[in-house]
């Protein structure tokens, strides 16, 4: 029995979890997939939004503000690359300058702080690379970027420390209530809870509509994107926005925390919840749109392309709260962009709204701290070799392109909520993520996730489920 | 720790790099390895085809490699395995690690950049669809086959003719794999003639030119593959897609020249072959640094990796015994016209030409009966004609001593390829 | 009479060589452009041969190695490929392995060895 069940580990999930934990609870955060930040939140523009996109008085709005306002206190709590590098909204045309002046004014509206409209010169003043023909931008200082992993299991490694459990590979197939809340049918059996906190992204209406007649709809909006070699990391120095259109913010060209760039997204509405493929037309487009705000990109140091899907309620608004006609259920819905950015204040919301309905007593051993995996590449040259001679895997470089120490791979793995596949440990250690795209370390960190784990290579997956990387052994069937 | 010559890496470039400079003399020289042996990629390069040029005989990889790490070894030259290169100075100083020696640095009065390349990846490639396991570089295949004993998949589909997508083909065949099919992009295959008749054609695999994959399917596994023909402009041709069902695609689509060290240290970079430039003695653009093998350009055999990479190794001796300062150097560049699409090297000294210089180009395209033309001052030293001339094979001409002192005023080298 | 078609493999000309053949007497052979292409269309159609190379698997390595790569010492008849293969399932040898050992002798009755090309320690 417990007492809250928080259905889906995407950032939204693991930051209500964090925040959670700061009270006593018997929580468990279910996860139908292998790892944390499995959807949403593993494929986007690792964007935290300064505020002045969304609309004044929604939910939203008040979230993207409060979140961007706690990044940076909450990346040095719990060990997360985020940097505030500042965006700036591009205005490509006179005509349009009064939808820039809108935004501003939004912004203002919002609360954001140290916005500004800068004339075409200050902007190349800013950012070089900025189309010669842009004649202003909305500068937003306080913008940032963050490892949207990095940071996903930063906060469920942190829930965790403080007593949260997860459930991986369990997939909820049913909700039915009963005397003390809810029974969660699950692949797995069922779990009994006081309260469910619905944070299951893309089907989180499919949670919702399952207890509520007051039904909402939520459309997976394909966003495309190409990642650029960190040999571009300087091109731009801050997030490049066009000015937002109907479907979103327009495609951006953005440094990433760990010197890519990142240039996307599209935003193609399709069916299929799963729909994770990139398209030709898709690629096409987003090449084509990237090029209007940017001089020069140089796109053809694409080293991958991706695509994710946006959780698009109809009325573009988080849904948060719990469901008036489904006590003791709470939803976290359609939390598309800002979510990312909005996850910490949507945790301490939620965890508010629980704590105020159960009586949540506070947890007197709750940790706010949590150390991540160490990258020997920060330490001095002293410290490092100090490093190698404690401990000697930390001189045995895995992936080449990203310089992965098989210490770190060894970390990602040990530590609790530990990597279980490929790319479980790309995502906690970047060994993959580079430039060769994993053809050097793959089979290398393979054997050290089947040594670790104590299981055979061909039981090693690149994501959990039926990802088997290895299919037999040599004539095992000639 | 200080040694005259130090050489990055300890596949066939640095092994033979090693050897030369040895035997032209230096008793100081270090060779750095990231791998646990050396020998470097011919230790998964199990087939034959190796060394007719070099020993006369044909070879496997590892034999082919065994023959030069028993040539280190009984000269005593020192190496390091397991060892990682973090970085190199602009003044030659080596930042390196490894379990034994910690984080640690090397003094090098001359440095042979021996790194090798990499492959393309999938992504680099932007070929749409899913992102499941099953997708697989060549190379990665080969290293799990040989080296690690695993297959990697059953039914296969290989995009990209290169010769290891080739070998590979050969090798998933006779372990029991299906190989449906090999697509090709260009209008011609980029890997030597043989493999494609011992590869694909002895086993029935068909290989076609002008496709490319458009599509990718399966959301865990790879579950199928969709390729289309394409056009002049390598652009998909609606309605030509034909669809394979797999589970595994790999990927030889091009191999690139590993320079993130070189780069870190300043050297100037060939943008066509992502390689240094360098001049007549493998030099780069940093007085002391040489560059041999595939991160220098790419190579077809590794025969001729051998052989460029003894030229480094001698020319850092020289430099090494000269004292580590250049006289004034007077560079030609090299010219050229009608089908290369670079040269190594870039510029020649004519002083520092021994008895004979060979300078190696590859072509854009697939071309018929043209004669290839060494020009000195308007003076044709070489006409050769050749009957094909094709970009997966690398061509070679010799520029001779004598050819250098009938022009003691040199002021122009260019390379001509015209019609026969 | 039949006709066979190949590909002549000694230079990047790749020529297309078509050899017509009445009950295993050549015919014909035309499409070379050079006296290597002629021969090599002769091999090809009267006694096609390869080199077989494959791994057989090594227990008790020091180093870790898994597998060791062998090749058939000399070239054995092309229709005996797959045999060679299959003869080396099951084949397990233990380290030390030195280049040049014999893997399997007289590999799939062919009377050519099959040999290590590496050492394994």
């Amino acid at each position: 029995m417990y007492d809250i069940i928080i259905i889906g580990a995407g950032v939204t999930g693991c930051a209500v979890a964090r925040f959670l934990s700061r009270y006593k609870a018997k929580v468990c955060v279910v996860e139908r997939c292998e790892d944390v930040c499995c959807g949403t939140s593993k494929a986007n523009s690792a964007i935290v939004h300064a505020g002045f996109d969304a609309e004044h008085g929604t939910l939203m709005a008040k979230m993207n503000l409060q979140g961007n306002l706690m990044m940076p206190q909450l990346a040095k709590d719990l060990d997360f690359a985020f940097i505030q590098n500042g965006s700036l909204v591009v205005c490509m045309s006179e005509d349009d300058l009064p939808r820039l002046q809108k935004l501003y004014e939004n912004g203002v509206a919002n609360g954001v702080e140290q916005l500004e409209i800068v004339d075409s010169k200050r902007l190349h003043e800013l950012e070089p690379n900025v189309s010669s023909e842009a004649v202003a931008a909305l500068w937003a200082p306080t913008g940032g970027i963050v490892c949207p992993f990095g940071y996903t299991i930063a906060l469920a490694e942190n829930a965790n420390a403080n007593g949260v459990e997860f459930k991986f590979n369990t997939e909820v197939k049913g909700l039915s209530r009963n005397e003390n809340g809810w029974a969660v049918q699950t692949n797995n059996g069922i779990l009994d809870t006081r309260y469910v906190v619905n944070a299951a992204g893309l089907y989180s209406d499919v949670f919702h509509n399952m207890v509520s007649a007051k039904k909402i709809h939520i459309t997976p909006r394909r966003g495309d994107y190409c990642l650029l070699d960190r040999t571009t990391g300087d091109f731009v120095k801050h997030t490049i926005f066009q000015l937002p259109g109907k479907l979103g913010k327009g495609v951006l060209v953005s440094p990433t925390v760990h010197g890519n760039t990142i240039v996307g997204p599209t935003a193609i509405d399709i069916e299929d919840r799963e729909g994770v493929n990139t398209t030709a037309a898709g690629l096409d487009d987003l090449i084509s749109k990237a090029g209007t705000t940017v001089d020069g990109l140089p796109i053809r140091q694409v080293i991958t392309s991706f695509a994710g899907l946006r959780a698009h309620e109809d009325h573009h608004e988080f849904v948060l709260g719990e469901v008036e006609d489904a006590p003791q259920f709470i939803d976290c819905a359609g939390i598309e962009s800002p979510g990312l950015t909005s996850a910490p204040a949507i945790g301490v919301a939620i965890s508010d709204l629980l704590r105020d309905l159960m009586g949540l007593e506070p947890n007197p051993d709750f940790i706010p701290t949590r150390k991540g995996i160490l990258d020997p590449k920060t330490l001095s040259p002293e410290e490092y070799d100090e490093l190698i001679r404690r401990d000697p895997t930390y001189a045995q470089v895995i992936c080449r392109c990203e310089t992965v120490t098989e210490g770190e791979i060894i970390d990602a793995i040990r530590r609790p909520l530990g990597a279980k596949s490929l790319d479980g440990v790309k995502r906690r250690t970047r060994a993959g993520m580079g430039r060769c795209q994993a053809g050097f370390c793959s089979p290398r960190v393979m054997e050290i996730l089947a040594r670790e784990l104590g299981v055979d290579q061909s039981e090693i997956t690149k994501s959990g489920g039926d990802s088997k990387l290895i299919t037999g052994r040599l004539k095992d069937r000639i | 720790m200080k040694y005259d010559i130090v050489i990055i890496g300890g596949g066939p470039a640095g092994l033979a790099a090693a050897v030369a400079a040895y035997d032209a003399g230096s008793r100081s020289i270090l060779i750095l390895e990231r791998d646990d042996k050396l020998g470097g990629i011919l230790n998964q390069c199990i087939h034959n085809g190796f060394g007719l040029h070099t020993f006369k005989e044909e070879l496997t990889g590892p034999e082919y490699a065994e023959r030069f790490i028993d040539q280190v070894i009984e000269r005593g030259i020192e190496y390091k395995l397991l060892t990682m290169v973090l970085a190199i100075s602009g003044d030659k100083v080596i930042t390196a690690m490894n379990k034994i020696d910690g984080l640690f640095t090397i003094e090098a009065g001359a440095i042979v950049l021996a790194m090798g390349c990499r492959e393309r990846s999938r992504g680099a490639l932007n070929i749409p669809g899913f992102r499941p396991a099953g997708i697989y570089s060549a190379g990665t295949a080969q290293r799990l086959v040989n080296m690690e004993g695993y297959m990697p998949g059953r039914k296969v589909v290989i995009l990209g003719s290169g010769d290891i997508g080739l070998i590979m083909a050969r090798r998933m065949t006779l372990e029991g794999a299906k190989v449906q099919v090999v697509a090709e992009l260009m209008p011609y295959s980029g890997g030597l003639k043989r493999n494609i008749v011992q590869c694909l054609d002895d086993f029935g695999i068909p290989l076609k030119l002008s496709h490319t994959v458009v599509n990718i399917e399966g959301k865990e596994r790879v579950s199928g593959v969709t390729i289309a023909r394409v056009d002049d402009k390598n652009k998909p041709i609606p309605g030509t897609e034909e669809h394979y069902d797999c589970d595994t695609l790999l990927l030889s689509v091009g191999l690139i020249p590993e320079n993130e060290l070189s780069r870190g240290m300043g050297v100037e970079i060939n943008p066509v072959t992502n390689g240094p430039r360098v001049n007549e003695s493998l030099e780069t653009s940093i007085p002391g640094v040489f560059a041999a093998g595939n991160v220098l350009h790419v190579h077809d055999l590794v025969d001729y990796v051998s052989e460029e990479a003894a030229s480094a190794g001698r020319a850092a001796v020289a430099f090494v015994e000269a004292g580590g300062r250049e006289e004034a150097r007077n560079e030609i560049p090299i010219t050229f016209e009608g089908g290369p699409r670079y040269t190594v090297p870039v510029a020649i000294d004519p002083k520092f030409v021994g008895d004979s210089l060979t300078i190696r180009f590859r072509v854009g395209g697939v071309m018929r009966d043209r004669r290839v033309k060494l020009i000195l001052d308007g003076d044709e030293v070489v006409k050769r004609r050749r009957q094909v001339m094709a970009p997966g094979e690398m061509e070679e001409i010799k520029l001779t001593r004598d050819m250098l002192d009938k022009h003691p005023d040199l002021k122009t080298i260019h390379i001509k390829v015209e019609e026969a | 009479m039949e006709k066979i078609n190949l590909t002549c493999i000694n230079c990047p000309l790749g020529c297309p060589v078509q050899v017509t053949m009445d009950g295993g007497e050549i015919v014909e052979i035309t499409g070379y452009t050079c006296p290597r292409g002629e021969q090599y269309a002769r091999k090809e159609v009267t006694n096609p041969t390869r080199i077989v190379t494959s791994s057989v698997l090594v227990y008790g390595s020091q180093s870790g190695a898994v597998t060791v790569s062998c090749k058939t010492k000399s070239d054995v008849p092309k229709g005996k490929i797959f045999d060679v293969v299959a003869a080396l399932k099951g084949v397990a040898l233990p380290a030390p392995v030195h280049t040049g050992d014999v893997v399997v002798s007289n590999v799939a009755g062919t009377g050519v060895d099959m040999i290590a090309t590496k050492t394994v320690k």
